[in-house]
């Protein structure tokens, strides 16, 4: 399996995306599954800007990342697949059973959310959006850097 | 005469805050910079942020990394406007630059603190 990682993280591509994960995973490629963000070249450009020439960045609305998944899998570089909330992994997820482990990398304080952990923070209705994951069989961890511990979705909702 | 530019150095953990301090240690200046950290903060949190330390003023935003979450919430921040200007990689050569050129306009001073910064990276001879 070439993607290495399918992460949530509000903060979409930033330090611990490319350095953290990116320099021990060895990574080739780093998918950003978000709408936004694939409509908009400005925003694209600003975000290749934090990457390494030898990383490729690849935009992708959630429409395409259901269609090329098994394409970017097949990719003999490890990669990481991003996106910036939980409603677009989960989208995913359910068009694709290749999806078997979601990382929980930083979703930020708002209204209506509490600290569940550190770096995640959880309205009752993500959690319920994590939790129907899990009843899938999804594995869901957070963990923010590699060097941290994975904790299981059972402790921090 | 206008109010000097304001300095607003965006950083990751608390990058920010010490280098103001290492700044007004060496100049004396106290007021030429506001700290921003990124800690905590989501895109929309970091605008809330940027906005209160940028207030009315005309300002160069200092980013500490040329990628990732505060240059990204910077440069969308500044966008379409002309009172803001954006460097990244920010060290203290430039900010000790900075703190005597802020009678600039911000595109300028962001120009010249930028030079000032990268002059100021070398490898000497041990």
């Amino acid at each position: 399996m070439s993607i290495k990682l399918f992460r949530i993280d509000d903060r979409l591509i930033h330090g611990q995306v490319v350095v953290g994960w990116g320099q021990p995973l060895h990574v080739g490629f780093i998918v950003l599954v978000d709408d936004a963000v694939r409509a908009s070249p400005v925003e694209q450009e600003l975000y290749r800007m934090g990457v390494p020439p030898h990383i490729d960045v690849i935009f992708a609305s959630l429409a395409e990342a259901v269609a090329q998944l098994p394409e970017w899998d097949a990719d003999p570089r490890p990669g990481i697949v991003l996106a910036g909330d939980i409603a677009t992994l989960a989208a995913l997820t359910e068009n694709c059973h290749r999806v078997t482990r979601i990382n929980v990398g930083g979703i930020h304080a708002r209204p209506g959310r509490s600290e569940r952990l550190r770096f995640v923070f959880l309205s009752d209705a993500e959690v319920e959006q994590l939790q129907r994951l899990a009843a899938r069989g999804v594995e869901v961890t957070a963990q923010d850097v590699p060097t941290a511990r994975p904790v299981p979705l059972a402790e921090f909702t | 005469m206008s109010n000097p530019l304001r300095g607003v150095i965006v950083s990751h953990a608390a990058v920010a805050k010490a280098l103001i301090a290492a700044v007004e240690n060496i100049t004396g200046v106290s007021d030429a910079f506001v700290p921003v950290s990124n800690d905590g903060c989501d895109r929309d949190a970091l605008f809330r942020m940027l906005a209160e330390a940028v207030g009315d003023s005309p300002a160069v935003l200092f980013i500490d990394l040329p990628g990732g979450s505060c240059l990204t919430g910077a440069v969308s921040y500044a966008r379409g406007r002309p009172e803001l200007a954006v460097v990244t990689g920010v060290n203290l050569a430039m900010l000790l630059d900075f703190v005597f050129h802020r009678d600039l306009a911000p595109l300028a001073a962001a120009q010249r603190a930028a030079a000032a910064g990268s002059r100021a990276i070398r490898t000497p001879a041990a």
